[in-house]
């Protein structure tokens, strides 16, 4: 757990960027510090591995103060993953990998076999292990950049915007392999974002900082989409927050009607549709179907892929309304 | 010239060594004295700019003026070879304290910072991630430091002390071309291939440099 007890951040020149903050990240889970720029969320982030020393105030790994540790030990024990990956350039992807266990004390050998592993863990093949940082696009240095942070497996890992300077095609890409790796791995995780839509698909709480640097709501994304604390929550996290809560509501409970009019296969599955849902999608993938599909219908398919009902633009509208009393 | 280098083989052989000596002496002891003057320049920011301007005026003063005036300031004899060592140490230093320090600067600082957060010191940090990524830029100043040094020897020879510059100041006094041959074409080879020495070592240490 990441303790943060009323912690003050005031820059020479008097700029406050981080306001009696007092935060808790759970153990395990992946927390998102989010919010505008000016907003002090990367400060924050780098005040738990000591980059920067807050002006007042404590932050505690596990009940221990970090100031009390020394700095570069600290570091070593925390996983660090930034925007353009930063990557050492004179260093192949291997001996990127490699770093912090070869700082541990791990002869460079043991250090490289074991970052083998890693570029597999975050879908790098082995041919990649003995280029430099320059042959790799953006978003397979990020992927180094990941290994390096994984590669003395730290219980704590800082993300500053990990995963902002790729297009959005690899960035939701790398955002579900990351999903998954956190899944197997149950780091304790901060990540630093601007973006609300990355902070609501990948955190387990989510921390919206406003500028001046104080913490405006702490929940998880749910939560956050549901009952914003104030306005400038509201406004930040976006219009269409209804539409977007619905990604965390499963489909599994809504009612269907038999298929009725749907062109299907020998096998039972459904033809010429944009789309289908099943009981493991959320409602707002149901929802989407149900606006996208030329018949205002969305069909639903079992693990066989053979449609096994329907639901109708009036049915899921009622479904909705149902659900709120 | 053949004639004049089967004749005079030991003279010229000697002023080679001789030249090669007073040449790359002082680009050791320039190397390890700029280290840590380029390095202080980039850790102390306000550093930087009197570091560049001192040594922009040292590289200013004639080499001879300095071949001269040093024995005065160091008590040392008129033809002590050390007072060429020592001038030439000085335009090493004044070339190279610059290059280093501008090698550093040119670390990304991203990278520099990622370096910290992964748990360098700041000693490992330089030695391991700092120096390796300035070496371009580094190495690129010690092939000018290098050719320079090695001309600039022969000046020397107008005080009594110059390798294969003692080969035109014979020439000069005998009216006689070709010793004065013989040192410019053996210190344009000699320039040569010191410069290249250092392109083969710089593309053995820094392959990462041509990868893109």
């Amino acid at each position: 757990m990441i303790t943060f007890e009323d912690v003050v951040k005031v820059y020479r020149g008097g700029a406050t960027a981080v306001d009696h903050l007092s935060l808790e990240l759970p153990t395990g889970k992946l927390t998102v510090l989010v919010g505008p720029s000016g907003c002090g969320k990367t400060t924050s982030l780098r005040m738990i591995n000591r980059m920067i020393a807050p002006t007042s105030g404590r932050i505690l790994i596990d009940g221990k103060d970090v100031a009390e540790q020394d700095e570069a030990l600290l570091r070593r024990s925390i996983g660090y993953v930034i925007q353009h990956a930063g990557l050492f350039p004179h260093r192949t992807v291997l001996d990127n990998v490699a770093t912090v266990p070869v700082l541990l004390g791990k002869t460079r050998r043991e250090a490289r076999n074991a970052a083998y592993e890693l570029l597999e863990r975050v879908g790098l093949s082995a041919d990649f292990a003995k280029r430099y940082p320059a042959q790799l696009s953006g978003g397979q240095q990020q992927r180094v950049g990941v290994a390096r942070a994984l590669a003395a497996d730290p219980p704590i890992m800082l993300m500053d915007e990990p995963f902002s300077a790729v297009d959005p095609v690899v960035r939701a890409q790398l955002h579900t392999e990351f999903l998954r790796l956190q899944q197997d791995l149950g780091k304790t995780i901060a990540m630093v974002t601007h973006d609300i839509d990355e902070a609501i698909k990948l955190g387990d709480h989510v921390a919206v900082l406003r500028t001046g640097g104080r913490l405006a709501q702490f929940a998880t994304p749910r939560e956050l989409l549901a009952n914003p604390a104030d306005d400038f929550v509201a406004s930040f996290v976006g219009r269409d927050r209804g539409l977007r809560s619905l990604s965390f509501d499963s489909a599994a409970e809504l009612p269907v009607r038999p298929v009725d009019g749907i062109e299907l296969d020998e096998a039972g599955r459904p033809l010429g549709l944009p789309g289908v849902f099943t009981k493991g999608d959320s409602l707002r993938v149901v929802t989407d179907l149900v606006i996208s599909s030329p018949g205002g219908i969305a069909v639903r398919v079992g693990p066989d892929g053979a449609a096994d009902g329907q639901v109708s633009h009036h049915e899921l509208a009622d479904y909705l309304a149902s659900r709120r009393r | 010239m053949i004639e004049y280098l089967r004749n005079n083989s030991e003279i010229v052989w000697q002023a080679l060594q001789e030249h090669l000596y007073l040449a790359l002496l002082p680009i050791l002891f320039g190397f390890v004295i700029s280290l840590p003057l380029g390095y202080l320049a980039v850790r102390f920011t306000w550093l930087y700019h009197p570091l560049v301007n001192t040594f922009g005026v040292l590289y200013s003063i004639p080499s001879l003026a300095l071949f001269v005036f040093l024995p005065v300031i160091l008590g040392t004899k008129v033809l002590s070879p050390i007072n060429v060592v020592v001038a030439l140490t000085i335009y090493t230093v004044a070339l190279l304290a610059r290059t280093v320090a501008d090698g550093l600067r040119s670390v990304d600082p991203v990278v520099a910072q990622a370096a910290t957060a992964m748990g360098y010191r700041r000693t490992r940090r330089l030695i391991d991630v700092e120096l390796p990524i300035a070496l371009p830029v580094i190495l690129a100043g010690l092939r000018v430091a290098t050719v320079s040094n090695i001309s600039l020897v022969s000046v020397g020879s107008l005080i009594g002390i110059g390798g294969l510059g003692q080969l035109f100041t014979r020439g000069f006094q005998l009216f006689y071309l070709e010793p004065i041959l013989v040192g410019v074409v053996l210190s344009v080879l000699l320039a040569g291939i010191a410069d290249l020495i250092i392109v083969l070592v710089q593309r053995a240490i820094t392959p990462w440099t041509r990868a893109a």
